[in-house]
């Protein structure tokens, strides 16, 4: 079913509405093969109901949605034998054991078990829980399991696999474990579709996203560009106690390309920033903490939504 | 929302010169508040089940099979009176011993295992017994309540003749008590879900509602099964209501086992409560 | 339509029932069994010596472990069906997210509706064939037509199943769940259970025979005591109806529920 161009998804107009509040309106986008394609946004932006459209179980209501070049509203079930999905809170099967659970769901797709065991063992020892095979489910630590829905996704080897926030909830350590995994997976060539409201995992992760905001596309690209195109090269933080933040503000005026005043910090784009701190302190104006780092696509959505991707 | 935030506000000055001197004091009752507080969550379910079940079972079992009874094998079998009025204390306990069981079995697995608030109560001041003494005061005022409308179902189906029947309603609470107790120290030791209330439910209380010379006398068992009523809290207390609503006739010596098994039941129960909660929390 | 929500493979979801149960205590599923056979000894024999005889299906007079045993199977078949398709379903769906999981492949919600239900019913029929047995043995069952009670067994636990999973489908708190059994409790106690309706005023047996229950009862009783006519057919009907209004709702629900 490999489209001959490439497109995998191919989104046109699509909008999708709950009664009176539209979660998704109007979005254009295209999926190519073995691409990593990133939705960014805060919580409610649109991103997971735009995952389940294109997971075939969510119905749109307007617009065009076409899946390895089907429509999901008519070939449903075809087109979920082909993906992978990664909801984004664990739907494991407490019941049963960690490795029955992928065999069982290799089951709903069909598929026999001469094929489902040594597939079982290889997802297994990929996502590397090859000792916690015959454990139950609920012995598994957050991370564990996250690794578990991944390989039970995998099952089927998909065409698509899509993630929504695979990594919400799990400490640092367990996320750069599923990072490293995800990274191999699209080296093999998997298209991946993931949904994130961390930059981090946006940056590291896709080759190009979309922003979403309240169910609108606000930019589109990858992001070394998006950050080139909506921010500056540097940002300089500053802190001075909640109180004085905004009163402080005014005394920074001139000083980088664009100001935000946040509740708790100043944020100053630059493309000097070690150079614009020392004149700011040169001045008498004392932070209590000072940072100078790289523009991240945190600022990017900032600039597009003047909010905060985490709130 | 504001965004102050005051932390000497003087909460100081409602402690004592000990910050754990009301704790101490009233910490039964600050657990049992909280158990009360939960169960307004399920009041309709409460209230309608305490209600409803019994003007059923005594519809049911006491109106329609009694009708079969009274004219086929009629009152000598047990004991010159209506099967109604034979069955009636009999349901009574067994309807405080259910709440019982609801209220010490799951909850105090659950207080442990999934929302932990017998480890938040514990980071107070408030220690182990008192979390123990408080669930069972809590439960306490269910089984109070529904054996109050249960009672008053019965004096209104003609059930307890005595003027003494009331009195079925002190030993009813107390036998629901003591098998409440028994079941916390159970379910303080259930550290996995593995379906133990089920079976507890299926081999224990279901027989025990069965056997406990509850819809036929102990003495239409054989012997050897009559230890079964003998161990029950349910036999004990039927038997005592079965005195106060119609003044079956036993021993004196007998009542006084009855009263004094159900008392030791509570006070065994209670024990081992407080020993496995103590363990628990303190692991 | 009926490609969207059904991939005919309901017997995977069987099948996953199946691991489950691996990992569930083995006692925890036997003592499913001791519970109609201890109401069975405490009634039928404990209390039949008091209760005498009692008036059969077709007015012949039956002892009363033989009248009560085919109604505690009945209703067996109905609380393991109202227990596997509410309580146990409520679960699936709203805590363990297991539909949502099992949407995302290539199943419809038919096939899930319909594996659930099986894989009840599969356990319904153990749990029948251990209570007839223990009936044959205490020498409740005169007819050998008493063996289509376990088919019709069956007849009923997939009616109530169906239908349970239908309500529980529209459940969103425990507290709702707590009504389906003062639903349950009346028609267990009023429904020719412990004794025949006759003892009624009319209109009270009107209501009573709108109910499911009742009609389990009398299904059974008539086959195992053998003593029944052609109206046994209503009987099979009504169950028969209620399976189909109750996959249709189901289904129906889980794909608005799944798919919204």
């Amino acid at each position: 079913m490999d489209n001959p161009n490439g497109i995998m998804i191919k989104a046109r107009g699509l909008t999708k509405d709950f009664g009176e509040v539209r979660a998704v309106d109007s979005v254009d986008f295209e999926v190519r093969k073995g691409e990593a394609f990133g939705l960014l946004g805060p919580n409610g932006a649109g991103k997971s109901t735009t995952m389940r459209m294109i997971a075939s179980v969510s119905r749109r209501t307007g617009g065009e949605l076409s899946i390895l070049g089907l429509d999901p509203n008519e070939h449903g079930p075809d087109i979920r034998g082909h993906l992978g999905v990664v909801p984004q809170q664990d739907n494991l099967d407490v019941e049963i054991r960690v490795r029955d659970n992928l065999v069982v769901y290799g089951r709903y797709f069909g598929l026999p078990m001469k094929f489902l065991g040594p597939k079982a063992d290889e997802l297994i020892e990929f996502v590397q829980l090859t000792e916690k095979a015959k454990a139950k489910v609920d012995t598994l630590s957050g991370g564990m399991k996250r690794r578990l829905t991944i390989a039970r996704a995998l099952i089927n080897e998909p065409d698509i696999l899509l993630l929504d926030e695979p990594t919400t909830g799990l400490d640092p350590q367990a996320r750069h474990i599923l990072w490293d995994r995800l990274f191999r997976l699209k080296e093999a060539g998997v298209t991946l579709v993931i949904t994130t409201h961390y930059m981090d995992e946006a940056e590291q992760l896709c080759d190009r996203l979309i922003v979403m905001d309240k169910g609108k596309i606000m930019a589109e690209g990858t992001p070394a560009r998006l950050i080139r195109e909506y921010s500056s090269r540097e940002v300089v933080e500053l802190r001075f106690g909640s109180d004085r933040n905004a009163v402080l503000a005014g005394q920074l005026a001139g000083f980088g390309d664009r100001i935000e005043v946040l509740p708790d910090r100043i944020l100053i784009y630059t493309d000097t920033g070690e150079e614009d701190l020392a004149r700011i302190v040169e001045r008498g104006l004392r932070p209590l903490t000072s940072l100078v780092r790289r523009s991240s696509l945190e600022d990017v959505f900032l600039r597009l939504t003047g909010r905060s991707l985490i709130e | 929302m504001s965004d102050a935030i005051s932390v000497h506000a003087g909460a100081s000055a409602y402690f004592g010169r000990r910050r754990s001197a009301r704790s101490m004091a009233y910490g039964t009752w600050y657990v049992t508040e909280h158990r009360l507080r939960t169960m307004r969550a399920y009041l309709g379910s409460i209230i309608a089940g305490s209600v409803f079940n019994p003007v059923l079972y005594l519809f049911a079992l006491g109106v329609g099979i009694g009708s079969y009874i009274d004219s086929n094998a009629g009152a000598p079998g047990i004991g010159g009176v209506g099967y109604l009025v034979f069955v009636g204390p009999a349901l009574l306990v067994s309807a405080a011993l259910t709440v019982a069981f609801e209220e010490c079995s799951y909850p105090v697995m659950g207080g442990f295992k999934w929302t932990r608030e017998f480890w938040a109560m514990n980071a107070t001041p408030i220690d182990a017994r008192q979390v123990v003494n408080g669930v069972l005061l809590a439960a306490g005022f269910r089984i109070v309540f529904t054996v109050a409308v249960f009672w008053c179902c019965l004096a209104a189906f003609g059930a307890s003749p005595s003027g003494y029947g009331f009195l079925a309603m002190p030993a009813a609470v107390l036998s629901g008590l003591a098998f409440g107790s028994v079941i916390m120290a159970v379910a303080a030791n259930l550290e996995e879900d593995d379906g133990w209330f089920p079976i507890i439910n299926r081999l224990i209380i279901t027989p025990m509602f069965l056997f406990s010379g509850t819809f036929f006398p102990l003495e239409g068992l054989p012997i050897w099964l009559r230890w079964l009523g003998w161990i029950s809290p349910l036999w004990h207390g039927t038997q005592l209501g079965r005195a106060a609503a119609y003044g079956m006739s036993e021993p004196v010596w007998l009542t006084l086992v009855h009263v004094a098994y159900i008392a030791g039941m509570l006070g065994v129960g209670l024990g081992l409560s407080w020993r496995s909660f103590r363990r628990r929390l303190s692991k | 339509m009926m490609r969207r929500i059904y991939a005919g493979r309901p017997h995977t979801v069987v099948l996953r029932a199946l691991y489950a149960l691996k990992t569930s205590a083995w006692f925890v599923v036997v003592s499913g069994f001791f519970e109609p056979v201890f109401y069975l000894l405490a009634f039928g024999l404990g209390l039949g010596t008091l209760v005498g005889e009692v008036t059969g299906p077709l007015g012949r007079p039956v002892s009363y472990a033989a009248f009560l045993a085919p109604a505690l199977l009945a209703t067996s078949a109905m609380n393991g069906a109202i227990y596997d398709s509410t309580w146990n379903v409520f679960f699936k769906m709203r805590f363990a997210r297991l539909y949502e999981g099992m949407i995302a492949t290539s199943l419809g919600t038919l096939d899930i509706a319909l594996g659930e239900i099986l894989y009840a019913l599969l356990r319904g029929l153990v749990y029948a064939l251990a209570f007839l047995a223990v009936m044959v043995a205490l020498g409740l069952v005169p007819s050998a037509w008493g063996i289509l009670a376990v088919p019709a067994s069956l007849l009923i636990a997939f009616g109530f199943s169906a239908c349970g999973m239908a309500l529980t489908s529209y459940m969103t708190t425990f507290q709702q769940m707590d009504w389906i059994n003062f639903f349950m409790l009346p028609m267990f106690l009023f429904s020719a259970t412990f004794y025949p309706i006759t003892v009624y005023p009319e209109y009270i047996r009107w209501i009573i025979q709108a109910f499911p229950l009742w009609h389990g009862i009398e299904l059974i009783r008539g086959l195992t005591l053998g003593q029944f006519d052609g109206s046994i057919l209503r009987h099979v009907l009504y169950f028969a109806a209620m399976i189909a209004v109750g996959l249709a709702a189901t289904t129906r629900r889980l794909t608005n529920l799944f798919m919204k």
